[in-house]
């Protein structure tokens, strides 16, 4: 059992929780992942390390409540305890060498992207963050983003947070206004990363995102986080989650991210039921 | 008087129309009367070919002789001298190519019924024995075990009667390795699993659930900072293999590691399950093992029409022949002599049917086994909603990539002497991160072998 140090929420469907595992926070790296259970039944599923501190041993996590699993993460609260919590799992993002560099990140994506925005920071990186949101209600993170990066673009899809419009228009404007990037990091939904490629790539600017796919053990065994880069088959949990962007098949792995949508609804829609129905 | 009977008091199980609807245990084990009038049937050879033929060389005839007597908890020690397991290896132990292979009694009829009779005593002793177990006294020396599976538990059983403190690291949440997450409940209920596991701690073994090797810790953090004498690994095959072919990536294509999992550990059958799993209308389900056949008998228990498809024929399936037997009972159709080239998808990227070719048999390869040739335009199409991939697993680099100095052979498996030690001094290794996909009775062969090379190692420090 790992206990809920502390907990907040972000914004209505986003929860941030600080995890007490200090074998996790003493090896965990930005980009990396863990799997958590939240009750000892439950489904495994994997989150991406928001942040980490080796000396209080503990490990943020950052979720949107989606399904079933992660509404009953949400109703835990802060002294309860998450019933697994492994890692850290996967690779760390790759930052070595990389002196200018545009971090992109969508909805609860931006998680992801902080810890990698703020390691570029600390490596004395140059950062322009840009993030999406659907609309103000939705925008987390801002302060930390500000605090790390040159540059930071709020976009929103209805113009309520930053300007209207989506993180490609931004990005392009500022490529397209004379910024040379080494790289762009994209994390965020996959068509979000799917549009970020597209554009990249036109401009020649090499672009690495990160995986999110289905998962069960995250260490190899079961293939069911499988992707397509560059022709060849790849386990996001163990060769990635981070990709060359222009090698993903986008539309292979959101078509199997949803494979289980149907499922995934009526579960969700039991679980809402079940946990109202013990309130009253 | 021994019971001359050429056949085996027949195994009592449910009727396959029922079992193959539901997940409880297909073989219900013998009465006792069963159990003493088969044991009737072993006729004590001094040479006791039988022990030769087991690789952790249970002493078989004694503990038949402690049967007849109905001495069960007596029969059970004998086991249990060299056995961690015998609840377990008597049910999924392939008897049929080990002990009663050897024994007399096969010659003219059947063997001895070795494996039922084990799981007999194992069971009784489970079901009556409240003796406290004695937990040995410690000699103050820490092994760590990577892997719960068959080879780590064995070798941690082994070193805790000998007074080490073992820790055995899991990386999954609940112990047991394949015989929890691979095997299906109905050849192997979880429960028996977690009483072998629960009288390891009676001895003093513990389990640390979570704890992804070589992620989390290194080996060598183990041995420098954690004070661990020596290291034991047995972190299994788990790498699932595919074939390669176009749309292995599509909806509904799982690999048989990924299908069980999500059934056995997740428990993905169950309507309270909060893990999914796609319930096919037609499985096809590709390869010829016991994975195959456990992936093929859990898929039919979810409602499926389930083909299996292989590239030899039955002669050649690698699976246990009760196995294949009971698939058949069970309604699952053999599709032979047959190997898929292609997966075709619907327009929303779910698998709609199986390209197949036929296949015949040409001469023998390196495994022994007829090499099977495509036979030209033999194409023909399986209809398919879920496709499973059975083709074997290969060893996890995890624990190669984050070892300095650990050597592994062109297969990923990790290269040791007969004793099971590395490349690495005070690491040992044992099981399917050594010899790629076994059984579970090898593993544990190689956890009892390693356990008694660590002693050794560790005594002359």
């Amino acid at each position: 059992m790992f206990k809920i140090v502390s907990r907040k929420s972000l914004n209505p469907t986003v929860t941030e929780m600080e995890i007490y595992a200090p074998f996790v926070a003493r090896k965990a790296q930005a980009g990396q992942f863990v799997i958590v259970r939240a009750t000892s039944d439950g489904e495994r599923i994997p989150l991406t390390v928001a942040d980490f501190d080796r000396e209080k041993g503990t490990v943020k996590i950052i979720f949107q409540i989606v399904g079933a699993t992660t509404y009953t993460l949400n109703t835990l609260k802060e002294g309860d305890s998450v019933a697994d919590f492994v890692g850290p799992l996967g690779n760390p993002t790759e930052t070595a060498g990389l002196k200018k560099v545009a971090v992109v990140g969508g909805g609860v994506g931006c998680a992801i992207a902080y810890p990698v925005a703020k390691k570029l920071h600390e490596q004395g990186a140059v950062v322009h963050s840009i993030v999406g949101f659907r609309n103000k209600d939705l925008v987390i993170l801002e302060e930390e983003f500000k605090n790390v990066s040159d540059k930071y673009v709020l976009m929103s899809d209805d113009g309520t947070a930053g300007e209207k419009g989506l993180v490609t228009d931004a990005l392009k404007k500022l490529i397209d206004g004379g910024e040379n990037y080494d790289e762009v990091i994209a994390i965020g939904p996959v068509i979000m990363m799917k549009f970020v490629c597209r554009l990249t790539k036109e401009y020649g600017v090499k672009t690495v995102i990160s995986m999110n796919p289905i998962m069960i053990d995250g260490t190899g065994m079961c293939g069911g986080c499988r992707l397509t880069v560059g022709g060849k088959t790849k386990f996001a949990c163990v060769d990635g989650p981070d990709f060359d962007g222009h090698e993903v098949d986008f539309d292979e792995a959101m078509s199997r991210g949803a494979s289980y949508k149907e499922w995934e609804r009526h579960k969700y829609e039991e679980t809402c039921n079940l946990f109202s129905k013990e309130i009253k | 008087m021994p019971n001359m009977s050429l056949k085996k008091n027949p195994m009592p199980v449910q009727s396959a129309e029922e079992r193959n609807k539901n997940f409880k245990e297909v073989a219900l084990g013998y009465t006792e009367a069963d159990a003493l009038s088969e044991a009737e049937r072993c006729l004590h050879c001094k040479n006791k070919p039988c022990v030769s033929g087991c690789p952790v060389m249970v002493n078989i005839p004694e503990f038949i002789a402690k049967v007849k007597e109905k001495d069960y908890e007596g029969a059970y020690e004998i086991i249990a001298e060299t056995s961690s397991l015998p609840a377990v290896c008597g049910r999924v132990c392939p008897q049929e190519t080990q002990c009663e292979k050897h024994c007399i009694r096969g010659i003219k009829g059947e063997p001895v019924g070795i494996g039922r009779l084990e799981r007999f005593v194992a069971d009784y002793h489970n079901a009556h024995c409240d003796k406290p177990v004695v937990k040995p006294v410690s000699n103050g020396k820490k092994v760590a075990v990577i892997g719960s599976g068959p080879a780590g538990l064995t070798c941690a059983g082994d070193l805790a009667k000998k007074g080490y403190e073992v820790t055995v690291f899991e990386a999954l949440h609940l112990a047991g390795g394949v015989l929890s997450y691979g095997i299906p409940e109905f050849r192997l209920p979880k429960t028996i699993v977690a009483k072998e596991i629960e009288s390891l701690g009676k001895l003093g073994v513990k389990v640390e659930t979570d704890m992804v090797i070589g992620k989390v810790l290194s080996i060598n953090e183990l041995i420098r900072e954690y004070g661990f004498k020596a290291v034991f690994v047995g972190s299994g095959a788990g790498l699932p293999k595919f074939m390669n072919i176009p749309g292995e990536n599509l909806n509904g294509v799982y690999s048989a590691n990924e299908f069980l999992t999500r059934i056995n550990l997740m428990k993905a059958y169950k309507d309270e399950s909060s893990t999914p799993i796609k319930h096919g209308k037609k499985v096809v389900v590709v390869g010829g093992g016991n994975v195959a056949m456990d992936a093929a008998r859990c898929a039919k228990r979810l409602g499926a029409d389930v083909h299996i498809v292989y590239r030899r024929t039955l002669n050649e399936l690698p699976a246990r022949k009760e196995e294949v037997e009971h698939a058949m009972e069970e309604g699952i159709t053999f599709t032979l002599l047959t190997n898929p080239v292609k997966i075709n998808g619907d327009d929303k990227r779910w698998v709609n049917s199986v390209t197949c070719v036929k296949m015949q048999l040409s001469e023998p390869d390196a495994s022994g086994r007829a090499r099977p040739v495509v036979i030209p335009d033999s194409e023909f199409d399986i209809e398919a909603d879920v496709v499973i991939m059975a083709l074997g697993t290969s060893p996890n680099p995890l624990i190669k990539s984050t070892t300095d100095g650990l050597e592994v052979n062109n297969h990923g498996g990790i290269i040791t002497d007969e004793n099971g030690k590395t490349s690495v001094t005070a690491v040992y290794a044992g099981g399917d991160a050594v010899t790629g996909a076994a059984t579970v009775i090898l593993a544990m062969g190689a956890g009892k072998t390693a356990a008694k090379a660590i002693d050794e190692f560790l005594n002359k420090q």
